[in-house]
């Protein structure tokens, strides 16, 4: 039996031929055009609130499609955009500051699709709209926020310790200490081995000078920071956008990638992920009444503020005890007794500050400020107003039990995640380390629906074109090469929309150049079998060596392609590697569907029969 | 086999008309080099759509009223569309620059326009780019070198990669004289190019290799004359169908992608014909021979030249 698969390569080609197309199935149905939900407390996203929302919804005559809860946002789909906006509108007046309220395009799979985990291809920012910043965080400006603040810390430790020293400055990459005396000197180094154990310590012997610097291991970590600090920040930005999928990931040592599909205002965008946060500790005002306060008479030297979750109001003095600028860490971690808490470390003029305000206040409640400059966009009379507000909220009130200086803790909070979230929140107050925009795309909604609907069509063209060649040319074989063609088209879409791989208008490109070149492994075993029957074989022979023979050709001319698309891969950005991943993707599906899938219907057409001629 | 072109006895002609393509394509890259777009050299490109026809003279004196005097404005596509460049500046806010640009441009024309595209890239991004740009061409060119030394000989190798080195400089020579712009797609379209032509290069390959060991009669030349019209038809049948849908692409695939798909058409062309008239000719030049091939066999291809080289007679009993 020569030209016949066993059952299981059918099996296992048809198989393929169902998941291809099962997968790449939810691609046709388009999107529905929808709101997000979403809140920082997950508390807010309840049945309840659905239940709400379809309320406010159906009262202002908006028409839903569907609503859904999903985990720990709710989506609200519309039947157009007109629906869509106004409800956006709506809700994001309805629902208050805490709730995101974000547009989407939810992809309208339908749920039998859904069940299977199928879902349609994700559309790079070039397909779908949107903006992309790299930035670059400014690592040489914190290593010296650093230094600056090791050498203001050393000098307030010799002081606080009563060694004298002539002069404490910074020197050609260490901080120099300068001290009277060799017991003086000695003193330093046993306090600098108590305190600062991740300074390097070099010791002169001839004189009474020491030199401390940052090891490299503390520079890795300062970086570290600096790069964690600001991805939080801009988190908590991006949050406030109401962006639907926003992605914030690191690039190499010092570079964050934001990505925001479907913004249009890239304007408001940049003001956002430009401004900065700041923190105040205040103390609390507990010898007036807050009551009053609310009434209109905030007594003089207080003013009154709001916590941040519970909107409680809080009388706090105006005096701040230290700013944000002077917080260098802060960590979520457990107490003595093992409950959540924040540990928080000052500099040096943080602490100074910070110890003699304790010292007089044991017993006595403070406050964190957070203080944000967000723009709003408000509707106006039909108009788009965008103006600047800067909002004071409180984070954190404590009491303060010891005094302290340097490193304290935030005891008595409910929970981990409460921890977290406040360690965030003072990380982001704290001083961050400049960033700069080193790098921005921005495709508007028009020129990405212009870049897909080109797209599908010079890959349509372009592949009917092939399709009546090969048809013309092959005859029968050629329109087997067809179905095989077509089946690879299936499988590609099928393959990218499983991996959720970004598909960008380069991507496109990959998928058209594919369907050029998958061809080219039929024409390879077609070329084949015409020699052979040159050669006076017989047709099934023919086949069957046409096909042995060109094996090895066309993986050794396929994996020569598809190292020059991992090399693609590697060393590409963001549209080029789109490329990359459909150029190989393609490569290894006409591999399969060229070889294996032409075989199958050649052999059923061809297989187990006396032929005379073949239709090549 | 009917037709029989002596392919290797054109190569005289064929390595004068490389040759003469190669000295354009070289003298031009060192003259007047590649008209690099912003993903290399760093700078700002607004591109704005207008239901209206712009005006471009308009436009620019707009743009120099907000002080933005060397800004490049030209149509993109069609005459509604504009597309403004500016040079990458120095001390200046990168990002504001861009929001800047699209405000002046906006303003010029009575009605709202639609910002369509907005692209900066730092002056530090543009380097890195091109450096890696550079290294991928490199280290593709090197794994090919490495993979063809070790499935075939380093003589096949050091053809594949001189014809892909060839095809490249050919391409980049296109670019160059035309002044075409080359940005990220293009070089992307030149990586693809290596990988075509490779493909190319190595059915070609694998053919003189299973010859040089079927075929006991006949000159290296021979042989190869012979590989080469065996192939023939199945080169032109590829190039043929990438072409079209290289067509397609370039002429429904849009502006942006449009150097892309240009790019790619020149070499699938110079590709074709450089596996026919560079790569096999290069491989006979550096002398090439049946026991070239012969060694290799026994290492590594011993499982499969019985299968390839067997009689057709006998394939039946072949499970």
């Amino acid at each position: 039996m020569q030209n016949h698969f066993p059952f299981w390569k059918n099996l296992l080609i048809l198989t393929v031929l169902v998941l291809g197309i099962v997968y790449s199935l939810p691609n046709l149905f388009g999107d529905d055009p929808s709101v997000q939900i979403s809140s920082g407390n997950v508390a807010d996203i309840s049945e309840t609130q659905l239940a709400s929302i379809e309320k406010t919804l159906n009262s202002a005559t908006i028409n839903t499609k569907a609503l859904e809860l999903q985990g720990n946002k709710i989506l609200v789909r519309f039947a157009n955009t007109d629906e869509q906006m106004r409800a956006a509108d709506l809700l994001r007046n309805h629902l208050g500051s805490q709730y995101t309220v974000a547009l989407n395009l939810a992809p309208a799979t339908p749920d039998w699709l859904r069940s299977f985990g199928a879902e349609p291809m994700y559309l790079g920012l070039d397909l779908r709209g949107g903006v992309h910043f790299l930035l670059e965080v400014d690592m040489a400006a914190a290593l010296k926020q650093a230094e600056e603040r090791y050498n203001n810390d050393i000098r307030s430790a010799l002081r606080s310790a009563k060694i004298r020293y002539k002069s404490v400055a910074y020197d050609n990459g260490a901080v120099k200490v300068v001290l009277r005396n060799e017991k003086d000197k000695q003193a330093a180094i046993a306090l600098v081995d108590n305190e600062f154990r991740k300074l390097d310590l070099k010791v002169d012997d001839s004189q009474p000078v020491l030199f401390l610097s940052i090891t490299d291991q503390e520079i890795k970590e300062i970086k570290k920071f600096a790069l964690a600090q600001n991805i939080t920040t801009l988190r908590n930005r991006v949050n406030e956008l109401g962006v639907s999928e926003p992605v914030i990931q690191q690039q190499g040592d010092n570079r964050i990638v934001v990505q925001l599909p479907g913004v249009q205002d890239t304007v408001q965008a940049k003001e956002i992920l430009g401004t900065t946060a700041t923190l105040e500790y205040r103390k609390v005002d507990t010898q007036h009444d807050v009551q009053n306060a609310l009434n209109g008479r905030v007594p003089v030297g207080s003013k009154l503020y709001y916590e941040r979750d519970t909107k409680a109001p809080v009388l706090l003095k105006r005096r701040v005890i230290i700013t944000g600028d002077q917080i260098v860490d802060a960590s979520s971690g457990l107490d003595q007794n093992g409950s959540a808490s924040v540990n928080i470390t000052l500099n040096g003029i943080g602490a100074k500050k910070m110890g003699k305000f304790t010292k007089d206040n044991i017993g006595q409640p403070m406050a964190v400020v957070f203080i944000e400059q967000k723009s709003i966009t408000k509707i106006v009379n039909g108009k788009k107003v965008r103006r600047k507000e800067k909002i004071e909220e409180v984070i954190s009130i404590a009491t303060v039990r010891d005094a302290f200086s340097k490193r304290f803790q935030t005891t008595g909070l409910d929970s981990t995640q409460e921890a977290r979230k406040l360690s965030l929140l003072l990380r982001a107050g704290a001083l961050a380390a400049p960033v700069d925009i080193v790098e921005e795309r921005t495709v508007g909604p028009s020129l990405g629906q212009d870049n897909i609907d080109k797209g599908i069509m010079s890959v349509m063209v372009g592949f009917v074109l092939v399709l009546i060649f090969m048809a013309i040319y092959y005859k029968t074989f050629g329109l087997i090469a067809n179905l095989a063609l077509t089946f690879n088209l299936v499988v590609i879409v099928a393959v990218l929309s499983m991996l959720q791989a970004t598909l960008t208008l380069p991507g496109i490109a990959g998928i058209v150049l594919t369907v050029g070149m998958a061809v080219d492994a039929n024409v390879l075993i077609f070329e084949r079998i015409k020699e052979e029957l040159a050669n006076r074989n017989s047709p099934q022979t023919s086949i069957f060596v046409g096909y042995e023979k060109a094996f090895g050709t066309i993986f050794d001319a396929n994996i020569t392609t598809l190292l020059v698309a991992l090399v693609l891969f590697g060393f590409g950005t963001g549209p080029i590697k789109g490329f990359a991943i459909t150029l190989a993707i393609g490569i290894l599906t006409s591999m399969f569907t060229a070889i294996l899938g032409s075989r199958m219907v050649i052999n059923w057409i061809y297989g187990n029969r006396r032929i005379e001629k073949l239709s090549i | 086999m009917s037709k029989h072109i002596n392919f290797l006895g054109k190569r005289q002609f064929a390595a004068i008309f490389s040759g003469l393509l190669l000295i354009v394509a070289i003298l031009s890259l060192a003259t007047q080099g590649l008209k690099l777009g912003i993903d290399f050299t760093g700078g700002t490109l607004v591109e704005i759509g207008y239901k209206k026809a712009v005006d471009l003279k308009l436009m620019r004196s707009a743009l120099e009223k907000s002080g933005f005097d060397d800004a490049t404005v030209q149509h993109f596509g069609t005459a509604q569309e504009v597309l403004i460049r500016l040079k990458p500046k120095e001390g200046k806010s990168n990002a504001e620059l861009s929001t800047e640009v699209a405000a002046a441009a906006e303003g010029a024309m009575s009605e709202q326009g639609d910002l369509r595209r907005v692209e900066f890239v730092g002056p530090q991004v543009g380097d890195e780019l091109t450096e890696d740009g550079g290294l991928a061409l490199l280290y593709s060119m090197f794994g090919i070198l490495l993979y063809v030394a070790w499935r075939f000989e380093y003589k096949f190798a050091l053809g594949s990669v001189a014809a892909l080195a060839h095809d490249v400089l050919i391409t980049l020579g296109f670019f160059s004289v035309l002044q075409l712009e080359f940005d990220l797609t293009v070089l992307a379209a030149i990586l693809a190019v290596i990988g075509y032509s490779l493909n190319d290069t190595i059915v070609v390959y694998d053919r003189i290799r299973e010859n040089f060991r079927l075929l006991r009669k006949g000159s290296s030349e021979e042989v190869m004359n012979t590989s080469l019209n065996q192939t023939l038809s199945r080169t032109m049948m590829t190039s043929l169908t990438t072409l079209l849908v290289l067509i397609a692409l370039s002429l429904l695939g849009g502006e942006i992608i449009h150097n892309f798909a240009i790019a790619l058409t020149v070499g699938v062309v110079i590709g074709t014909y450089s596996s026919i008239f560079v790569a096999s000719p290069l491989v006979l030049a550096l002398g090439v021979s049946k026991e070239d091939l012969m060694v290799t066999e026994v290492e590594v291809e011993g499982a499969e030249f019985e299968m390839t080289g067997a009689e057709p007679g006998n394939v039946d009993r072949m499970p």
